[in-house]
């Protein structure tokens, strides 16, 4: 691995910037490119696998990272200063749609996600994984860091207006992953250590009335993942299953297609928010640790980018969705696994589905951006 | 746009404090990657075991396939039990979100009674694998299968099975000797190799089914399946085949036991015919029978209730485990035991006063023709049935003798190789008296014995076959229903286990067959009405099995006595006397005498089974 990769601050001044390669100049960084086409390329070997050989699966997810990446691309073209400038409005509508949501949401397994523009169908949740960031990034680079009481305030108001709707619809997964998002701009931002310990206090003392006011099928995964083997049939199956199919895999797997659990559709959601169950079992552990390298590598560079910024906007921003796609890892691997309750949050570039590709391919193209334009002016 | 207010602000701190924590940050990404690395490592190599094993229960199932059950042919190669494939609906719960509903439909559907709602709930919550179906309706119609099919779409989960269901198409005639499968009971279980009958759902339970169990039940085969998760099967690992069960090939005449059962015409009763020869089991009825189809598919417990109420007693098997006492029907064989002990000779003869007198003893045995038959010889107290003759032989010939000549003939016990919990009778003795009774023998015992009367119990199985052997002039054969199997090998091996009567004289056998064949030819035998114009000779005698005794001085009657308390008509006899085919007993509950009831029957039996073809037969018994 290149020294640079590694270890240097791609700080625009020096490196790629100077050699004003191909890639520089459509405003792409080429390590970042590489690592995530190299993961849809796994993430597309893996479903074709967990779909059931399906042809047409894997195709329709090929078309939509192609679509994802077309979307990066463009959004690397943007100056981060026009997003900064944005940054109230896209909030704005995206608040204003999950409201809308809550009014005119469809149903989709109990939960209402979805609204409705003709044809096309847009989950304001996920938008919201990106606008918050965006809107707390550009606020708080406007204030005095680290944040006074006032800020602070209005930048919790600014968090938990949307977590608090997407938690109603109830969507677990998302608002986990947004509030991670949000929460990840405030402690950079420079959130002082007593609050954040008196925040965990706070935490930890609602924990009880968290539990009164979830849903039953929520309830029923904490208490599944407290004690999986209680209702095997049940609740516990998923969790018994996919730690079934891991284990199986063993060192080297079962080989690719071979797949028992998934095959015999003994693992559920396998190819979506379980797939790399369905990985575990057929790759073994060498296909875990290549995959888990993969992520390690984006999110590494990915921070080395963040780090190397020097304007606030920028550097909190390309932090929040460097590490929202962490969490996402994070959360994933951790439920599938058996270390984390079963929450509905899908591997990134790997598990089936559109929406969530889109959002992350865009966040990384507001990441490559921030990296290959020139750095706003501080203050 | 909303204007941020600007606030003074301090780059270099907000640096510092960002680099910071961004580094804080990424180290514990690391750290958390390497926790979820290290979280698959656990389970994929120190877990390995243990998942594997897990995955691999996952996958596979055994099934066992139940092996199909042998066939049983009659003589002439007529079908007497086969297997009809039948339908069954079938319930996955796991598949159904709404089971009443569901339920409700079906009960609709297939039009079953009011009970249908609750029972098949109870069904459909039996204790079973999950995804793996439970029984609801057994032998569905082919209209039913239809409504269930057009209606698929409203019946989740529902599902029609097809397997192979015993039938009897010779019905109630047949259902003694045969027997019947049904349904294997907790029971059963207890005793059962789990194993060979995983699968199996019916076991033979009475009559040959149950007796040849092991050879008609075949080897269950089995199949290693992956499943997936919902039970669907999705290949087939290894499997063995089942082997189906042996075909049976009996003695028995369908044809003929067909038409006694038509004869006897439900009343109680019950007739055993016997070929000489072999000992074959021509036919085994009892009458009234039962449908044995019944008891296959979900039997309706009413339909079965009524069965075992019917104060006829359809389920009980007349034939070999009714007790009766043989009354005259065995004085030809008490004929040869007095000529063989030298009690009496064949020109011996006896004034017959129309009783007999013990010595020291005042009370007159009378002879059931009050006024007496004069001069009687043995053969002429044969025809006639005098029982003055018979109390003297018995006094002469004393209980212990009679007992074990009697004894020779088969009495006492079960003879019989290949039917189901025959029974074994009672000949009585001074020692069985003592052990049982606690009292002495009885010399006015050993006169009631002479007439086959008092203790004395013999079944028509019994009693067919000491006339078979008889017939075959003391040659033992002992009754069977199995005459071949399919597989050539193992076949039921002609176990002798009785020695064969042996007679100083054999002159005495003609002797005694020619007073039968008086019995039904003679001008005074007790059945010459139903002799009349046979194209053959028979051999025979009547019989009265008392079931109350009359007191011997009072003038009551018969026809006065309530019908259950009325004697059993009784018949023993073979055809043709020089070349025996058959050999019958008939036994007819409360009928009254055995010349009136059974012997016209036993006539007509025989004119039935005795066709010319049969008639014309070479003569193969062995010549004395």
């Amino acid at each position: 691995m290149p020294r640079d990769f590694l270890w240097s601050l791609p700080d625009g001044h020096r490196d790629l910037r100077r050699k004003e390669s191909l890639l520089a100049r459509v405003h792409l960084d080429g390590w970042l490119l590489l690592g995530l086409l190299l993961l849809m390329g796994s993430g597309l070997f893996i479903l074709y696998s967990a779909t059931g050989g399906s042809l047409d699966a894997t195709l329709g997810q090929a078309s939509r990272f192609g679509l994802a990446l077309l979307g990066m691309v463009v959004i690397a073209q943007i100056p981060p200063r026009y997003m900064q400038r944005w940054a109230p409005a896209i909030y704005g509508f995206t608040l204003l749609m999950l409201l809308a949501v809550l009014i005119l949401g469809i149903d989709a397994k109990g939960a209402q996600r979805w609204i409705s523009f003709g044809a096309f169908r847009v989950q304001p949740s996920e938008l919201m994984k990106l606008a918050l960031p965006l809107m707390l990034a550009a606020y708080l680079s406007k204030c005095h860091l680290p944040p006074r009481w006032k800020n602070l305030f209005i930048a919790l108001a600014l968090m938990i207006i949307p977590i608090g709707l997407i938690a109603v619809q109830p969507d677990l997964g998302t608002s986990i992953l947004v509030a991670g998002a949000g929460l990840v701009v405030l402690f950079l931002a420079g959130l002082s250590w007593r609050l954040i310990a008196s925040f965990f206090a706070l935490a930890l003392a609602a924990l009880p009335a968290l539990w009164m006011v979830m849903h039953d099928y929520q309830k029923n995964r904490v208490k599944t993942f407290l004690n999986p083997e209680s209702d095997p049939l049940g609740t516990g199956w998923n969790i018994i299953q996919s730690k079934t199919a891991i284990g199986s895999g063993g060192l080297h797997g079962k080989g690719w297609l071979e797949g028992t659990q998934s095959r015999l559709e003994f693992l559920p959601e396998r190819h979506t928010d379980f797939i790399i169950a369905v990985l575990a079992e057929e790759t073994g552990l060498v296909g875990v640790t290549l995959l888990l390298t993969l992520y390690m590598l984006i999110i590494w560079r990915g921070m080395l980018i963040a780090l190397s910024v020097s304007d606030t906007f920028s550097r909190l921003m390309a932090s929040a969705v460097i590490l929202t796609f962490f969490v996402y890892v994070f959360v994933n691997i951790g439920m599938v696994s058996g270390l984390l309750p079963v929450v509905g949050v899908p591997l990134p570039l790997v598990s089936f589905g559109g929406t969530s590709s889109i959002t992350l391919m865009a966040g990384f193209g507001i990441l490559m951006s921030i990296h290959t334009h020139k750095s706003m002016a501080v203050g | 746009m909303t204007e941020f207010r600007r606030q003074i602000k301090d780059p270099e701190k907000e640096s510092r404090i960002f680099l910071f924590r961004g580094r804080l940050l990424l180290f514990f990404v690391v750290l958390l990657m390497f926790v979820l690395l290290g979280r698959m490592a656990y389970l994929q190599v120190f877990q390995y075991d243990i998942y594997t094993l897990r995955s691999e229960r996952n996958r596979t199932s055994v099934e066992a396939i139940p092996p199909t059950r042998g066939l049983i042919y009659d003589r002439q190669g007529k079908l007497l039990a086969d297997n009809l494939p039948s339908h069954s609906l079938t319930l996955t719960r796991e598949l159904t979100e709404d089971v009443k509903l569901v339920v409700a439909r079906i009960c609709m559907l297939l039009e079953l009674d009011a009970a249908c709602q609750e029972t098949l709930t109870e069904r459909s919550y039996q204790r079973r694998r999950p995804f793996e179906p439970a029984l609801l309706v057994d032998q569905l119609t082919e209209e039913q299968i239809a409504r269930i099919a057009v209606n698929r779409h409203l019946l989740p989960g529902v599902d029609i099975s097809a397997q192979l269901l015993r039938n009897y198409p010779g019905g109630e005639a047949l259902s003694h000797a045969l027997g019947y499968v049904g349904r294997i009971s907790e029971e059963d279980m207890l005793t059962l190799d789990r194993r060979a009958y995983s699968g199996t759902h019916y076991l033979g339970k009475t009559g040959v089914e149950r007796f040849y169990e092991d050879q008609l039940h075949g080897k269950v085969g089995y199949r290693k399946v992956e499943t997936n998760a919902r039970g669907r099967v999705i290949k087939v690992v290894e499997s063995e085949l089942p082997i189906p069960g042996e075909d049976l090939v009996l003695y028995l005449d369908a044809e003929l036991q067909q038409k006694i059962y038509a004869l006897l015409d439900n009343r109680k009763a019950a007739v055993v015919a016997i070929e000489p020869k072999t000992g074959g089991i021509l036919s085994l009825v009892s009458s009234p029978g039962y449908d044995p189809n019944v008891f296959i598919g979900m039997l309706d417990s009413t339909e079965f209730n009524g069965l075992r109420r019917d104060p006829k007693l359809p389920l009980f098997d007349r034939a070999s485990r009714g007790q009766y006492a043989p009354g005259s029907t065995i004085k030809p064989m008490l004929g040869i035991a007095a000529l063989e002990n030298d009690i009496v000779t064949r020109d011996y003869e006896l004034l017959d006063r129309g009783y007999f007198q013990l010595p020291n003893d005042d009370r007159l045995y009378r002879n059931w023709k009050r006024t007496g038959h004069g001069t009687v010889d043995l053969a002429r107290a044969i025809a006639v049935s005098n029982n003055t003759f018979f109390y003297n032989l018995a006094y002469n010939l004393g209980i212990d003798e009679m007992s074990a000549f009697m004894r020779r003939f088969g009495f006492g016990e079960s003879t019989a190789l290949d039917v189901n919990s025959a029974r074994e009778g009672l000949m009585p003795s001074r020692e069985w008296k003592k052990i049982t009774q606690k009292q002495p023998w009885f010399p006015g015992e050993t006169l009631s014995t002479g007439i086959g009367q008092g203790y004395w119990l013999t079944t028509p199985l019994q009693l067919a076959t000491a006339t078979a052997v008889l017939a075959n002039r003391g040659e033992w054969v002992q009754p069977r229903f199995l005459a071949s199997r399919a597989t050539e090998t193992g076949l039921l091996p002609k176990k002798v286990t009785k020695q064969d009567i042996q007679l100083k004289d054999n002159e005495n056998w003609n002797y005694i067959f020619d007073a039968m064949a008086d019995v039904m030819h003679g001008f005074e035998g007790t059945a010459r009405f139903s002799g009349r114009g046979a194209q053959y000779r028979i051999a025979g005698k009547t019989g009265t099995s008392q079931v109350y005794s009359l007191s011997q001085e009072k003038d009551t009657t018969e026809t006065e006595l309530p019908e259950h308390l009325r004697d059993h008509a009784v018949f023993v006899g073979f055809a043709p006397v020089e070349n025996p085919q058959i050999a019958l007993a008939i036994v007819v509950e409360n009928a009254g005498g055995g010349s009136k009831v059974a012997a016209p029957l036993a006539r007509q039996i025989l004119d039935f089974y005795l066709t010319p073809e049969r008639l014309a037969a070479k003569e193969t018994h062995r010549a004395p």
